[in-house]
């Protein structure tokens, strides 16, 4: 564009200065983000990090000049290329959205239009900014999506967003951004949505793009982990602030900022342990947007506080000492020690484990779906689950880990039942509940397994107080002789969980996600829970909170000796807190052994391609990187041998066909480590570990 | 598509069924059949003469065995006396061996009018006929200008726009047909109030009103912008203001979609964004209440063909209902059912066009 002639390369490409952001409401001005500046260089990539309510996002819309009928900028100046976006008018913003600023957004599914084909929103980016032709712009068009390394062009152009699966739409959003080979790319937690395999293949292609058209990236996220592999630089926000910023080593390994070094403390990184290194949780809560404290936002949370100085005025942003355009929020970054380790949390003994409370035995759960778009007759069988077997003993903690589609849900769903099973036993402490749903199991049985389920958003009745649904359940589960005892037992189950005994007359919305999950967990132990599948319990709420709820439910385990069935797709959060894993993949399991078994060599190739997926948020932390080319094959549809022979880099090393034809039996190593694979035993024992942390 | 188009054909006859057998029973009810014997021969008839009557036409045996015969399932009814046949199935002056046994739906004979004294086929056929003309102009009234209104006030919630055309669909959609109707005769089409006077006496129109306050001309003479407006009018204003209001709602929830978001980032101009990206999305909703606006239309233009004398289906229908004539009416409720299942089938199949994400099963 003409634009851009009389900008100088060496300059900054995007310069925020004092940036402040105000949504207004009838009630009351609310400021979201307040005296923001940040620099990008051209090619260099700028990491925004922060909780959810930090603003981050807010500044990508601003940068976009998107912020909605209530959003305004009140003050400060965005400069991409020299030119004030703040005051530019509509036209003029119209020819930079999308041709030298493009945005990817964190649900792929939703940004796409799902009426329209594929080629046809790509397509129509260079109609629009180059003035091309339908011919031509389709054409481009399918060069891209050749470079985002989507197989078969030509169909997916042709697709509409629906047939595509979640990974693929995210290549293509992307897809969408590079038509017009934008000078800056703003990513709005893009992998957020996605598998941990599909996300290291996003973060990949992302890097390598950015690297070879030399397009300077702002890339959002709470992933510290992610950030540390993609981006240069990074900007730490808290509560509406950068808190600080400066080169990504710089601020992983010298953190001057309080909630920098909270946050890492909080992040369960290779080492912590729950028994010896427990996380620090950060206390207390993120500030409302119109309650924020006076002086450093950070003040009330902050662990090196000292009144009358903190909270006297605002706190500006100073660079640092040693230079590299490291700055900090904080009055007393120099005076704190910041190698002192944290003051730690008790070590705890380890809690022994008892007896076999649940056995599987080759339980299987098929669906039948009826297939042909006109309700033909074939019938599809989805195998959601195929010969699970395993134990879980008392006081144990058994992690079940896999992506999507794997059939982790299918099987809570099955032991909670929820479902029935095809075939197969579940033995519940001695009894056999495989073919008995939900609704005819004794109070005792349903009350002794008992579920924490993901979205605590959406678990809770609105409408009913919080200690009234405690008390629900505990009629339910017959506990409590008249309604006196009942409430008091809930009075001891909010402090069991942590809470304030004043919130049994709280609504669910007056609540913070960490605290409705700990409505949540109360409810579950209300029946003296002896077995509690945890369904991704901690997914939805931030890395701050996260800590708090994951040490909650590892104490309450301890007090009751509870088995604990912890199911998520978060390697990090599983090694810090489980004691045995089980990874699946496709309805099978494939590896199951103690948690230092599956995390070391020898591997899966599934669980060796998940563990290097997984971004750890330590610069000493050196991972070899494997990508798993594609998507998980559809179970309505898995191929022969092996579920896992599509992806497996490992396959060359297995003699003949075997993989594609035979599925392979379970193999027992050493002491009980369990593995599903054809790979020949000198093949596995060469494995090396996909994780090294280098010597400090 | 097959089984699913046999699925819903069965549902439709089952429908069917239900709703005339209800009919009938009604229409068929003693004082009914007593003031249908009345009319037909005498109304001076002694209470022993319409009990005869009724016996000699056949209405005297149980309901369902009626019912079956209308269907034509079971033999008509005959009889014999003095040596001559009369029965169901047996036309005045036809002979009794030639008459064929069963007469009814089924057979194609739906039945003589007591009213208009022509058969019931023909009747319906031409009315209907009338009826679908008129629909025909109020959809293609109706539906382009209240997408329109939808669309305009949907694409900016809140603004001036939306407000003033939010005013107008609620106020025409909450104004009854009978209320509306009424109110434009009195503006358009009398000679002594609203605006023809005045016109008039400016020397714009020619004749005496604006527009003609009864459409029975239409059928006899065709089609004027000068006799159909009123009734399209009346009937279309109820329709607009009900699909602006779902096409707005619709519209307002898909401009605030991401996929939107995406598009203005694109660097689409609003208004390629409103035709191309937010259009098709927000017409999937409105699409099924438009087709839900056809058995709606029918019950529309009892009142209206009434109110302005066009001798279509609806007024036929209430010529039907008062004057106790039961095949008709029974024909009239067939008729009633296909089209409201038939309307909602074809619904169903073109939301599978419009939605991509839909596959019927």
């Amino acid at each position: 564009m003409t634009a851009t002639t009389d900008w100088d390369p060496s300059k900054p490409i995007l310069e925020i200065e004092n940036l402040s952001i105000s949504f207004f409401t009838r009630l009351r001005e609310i400021p979201a983000v307040m005296d923001f500046s940040c620099t990008v260089m051209p090619g260099e990539a700028m990491g925004l990090v922060g909780e959810s309510g930090c603003g981050k996002s807010t500044v990508a819309l601003a940068v976009m000049r998107y912020l909605g009928k209530n959003g305004r900028i009140t003050g400060g100046s965005i400069r991409f290329k020299g030119r004030d976006l703040t005051t530019m008018d509509d036209g003029a913003l119209r020819l930079i959205r999308g041709s030298e600023i493009a945005m990817i957004y964190q649900e792929p599914m939703a940004s796409l239009n799902p009426a329209m084909r594929i080629g046809a929103q790509l397509a129509e980016v260079p109609m629009i900014h180059e003035g091309i032709g339908k011919e031509a712009a389709w054409n481009l068009a399918r060069q891209i999506v050749a470079d985002v390394r989507l197989p078969d062009p030509d169909r997916i152009l042709k697709a509409y967003p629906h047939q595509l699966s979640g990974g693929q739409q995210q290549r293509i959003v992307i897809a969408m951004a590079l038509m017009s080979k934008p000078a800056l790319l703003i990513l709005d937690e893009p992998t957020t949505a996605l598998d941990v395999t599909v996300e290291a293949g996003i973060v990949d292609l992302v890097k390598d793009l950015g690297r070879k058209h030399g397009t300077s990236i702002l890339f959002i996220s709470h992933n510290l982990g992610l950030i540390l592999d993609v981006c240069d630089r990074l900007c730490v926000m808290y509560s509406g602030e950068a808190v600080e910023t400066g080169a990504v080593a710089e601020v992983f390994d010298r953190m001057r900022h309080p909630y920098t070094q909270a946050l890492f403390r909080s992040i369960p990184l290779p080492g912590a342990d729950k028994n010896t290194h427990p996380l620090v949780s950060i206390p207390g809560n993120f500030p409302l947007p119109h309650e924020r404290p006076p002086g450093c936002n950070f003040g009330p949370r902050c662990t090196y506080f000292q009144a009358g100085r903190c909270d006297a005025q605002k706190v500006p942003m100073v660079p640092l000492a040693g230079g590299g355009r490291h700055e900090t929020r904080c009055l007393r970054s120099a005076e704190i020690d910041w190698d002192k380790p944290p003051v730690a949390a008790k070590a705890v003994a380890r809690t022994p484990v008892g007896e076999v409370v649940l056995k599987m035995t080759d339980l299987r759960k098929y669906y039948e779906v009826s297939g042909g778009l006109f309700g033909g007759s074939l019938k599809k069988v989805v195998k959601a689950n195929e010969t699970l077997s395993f134990e879980a003993r008392e006081g144990e903690t058994l992690a079940i880990v896999g992506e999507s589609g794997c059939g982790k849900s299918t099987f809570a769903k099955v032991l909670m039942g929820l479902e029935t099973a095809t075939s197969g036993k579940i033995m519940l402490f001695d009894q056999d509940i495989q073919d008995i749903p939900i609704e005819k199991r004794g109070t005792d049985t349903v009350s002794s397994v008992q579920m924490v389920f993901q979205n605590p958003f959406d678990t809770l009745n609105p409408s009913m107080t919080v200690g009234r649904q405690i008390i629900r359940a505990l009629e339910i589960f017959g506990q409590g002789a008249n309604d006196a005892e009942r409430h008091d037992r809930m009075l001891e189950l909010l402090d069991l969980v942590k809470l304030p005994r004043a919130f049994a007359d709280r609504m669910p919305r007056q609540l913070s996600g960490g605290q409705k999950q700990r409505v949540g967990i109360a409810r579950a132990f209300a029946g003296g829970a002896r077995i509690v599948v945890a369904d991704e319990p901690v997914s939805a709420l931030d890395v701050s909170v996260q800590a708090a709820v994951t040490d909650l439910l590892m104490e309450i385990q301890r007090k009751n000796r509870t088995t604990l069935l912890f199911i998520s797709h978060d390697l990090s959060i599983v090694r810090y807190l489980s004691d045995r894993v089980m990874v699946m993949y496709l309805g099978h399991v494939v590896e199951l052994g103690t948690t230092d078994q599956v995390f070391s060599p020898p591997y899966h190739p599934y669980t060796e391609a998940l563990l290097s997926a997984v971004p750890i948020a330590d610069t000493r932390v050196k991972k070899r990187r494997i990508v798993l080319e594609g998507d998980i094959p559809s179970a309505m549809n898995p191929p022969p041998g092996c579920p896992f022979q599509t992806r497996c880099r490992w396959k060359r090393q297995v003699p003949g066909n075997l993989c594609d034809t035979v599925m392979p039996p379970i193999r027992v190593l050493t002491g009980d480590h369990q593995i599903k694979c054809h790979l020949p035993d000198e093949v596995l024992a060469g494995m090396e570990p996909v994780i090294r942390v280098a010597a400090q | 598509m097959p089984v699913f188009l046999i699925r819903r054909i069965l549902t439709m006859v089952l429908t069917a069924l239900c709703l005339t057998f209800v009919v009938f029973y009604l229409t068929n009810l003693p004082p009914n059949l007593e003031k249908l014997a009345k009319s037909e021969a005498s109304s001076r008839m002694s209470d022993a003469d319409v009990e005869s009557w009724i016996e000699r036409n056949g209405y005297g045996r149980p309901v369902l065995v009626r019912y079956g015969e209308w269907l034509g399932l079971i033999p008509g009814w005959t009889r014999t006396e003095d040596g001559v046949t009369t029965g169901r199935c047996i036309g005045p002056g036809q002979d009794a061996a030639a008459a064929p046994l069963r007469c009814g739906v089924l057979q194609g004979d739906w039945g003589f009018s007591t009213v208009f004294k022509q058969p019931v086929s023909q009747i319906i056929a031409e009315r209907l006929g009338a009826t679908g003309v008129l629909m025909l102009w109020v959809m293609i009234v109706m539906v382009p200008a209240s997408l329109l209104i939808g669309v305009l006030s949907g694409m900016r919630e809140g603004s001036r726009l939306d407000r003033g055309l939010s005013v107008f669909s609620i106020a025409s959609t909450a104004t009854p047909e009978y209320v509306s109707g009424v109110v434009l005769i009195a503006l358009f089409a009398s000679t002594s109030t609203g605006l023809s006077p005045w016109l008039a006496e400016q020397g714009w129109i020619s004749g005496k009103t604006l527009f003609m306050g009864t459409a029975t001309s239409a059928l006899d003479s065709g089609i004027t912008f000068w006799n159909f407006s009123l009734p399209v009018m009346t009937i279309a204003l109820y329709g607009i203001g009900y699909i602006a209001r779902m096409t707005r709602a619709s519209m307002t929830e898909v401009m605030t979609a991401q996929y939107i978001r995406t598009a203005r980032l694109k660097g689409v101009s609003f208004g390629n964004v409103v035709m191309k990206h937010a259009l098709r999305n927000a017409l999937i909703a409105p699409f099924t209440v438009i087709m839900l606006q056809f058995p709606w239309l029918l019950n529309g233009v009892v009142i209206v063909e009434t109110l302005f004398n066009y001798k279509g289906f609806g007024w036929t229908l209430v010529q039907a209902a008062s004057n106790n004539d039961i095949e008709l009416l029974l024909a009239c409720s067939v008729v009633a059912v296909f089209v409201v299942l038939m309307t909602q089938l074809i619904s169903d199949i073109g939301y599978v066009f419009l939605n991509p994400r839909i596959r019927v099963s």
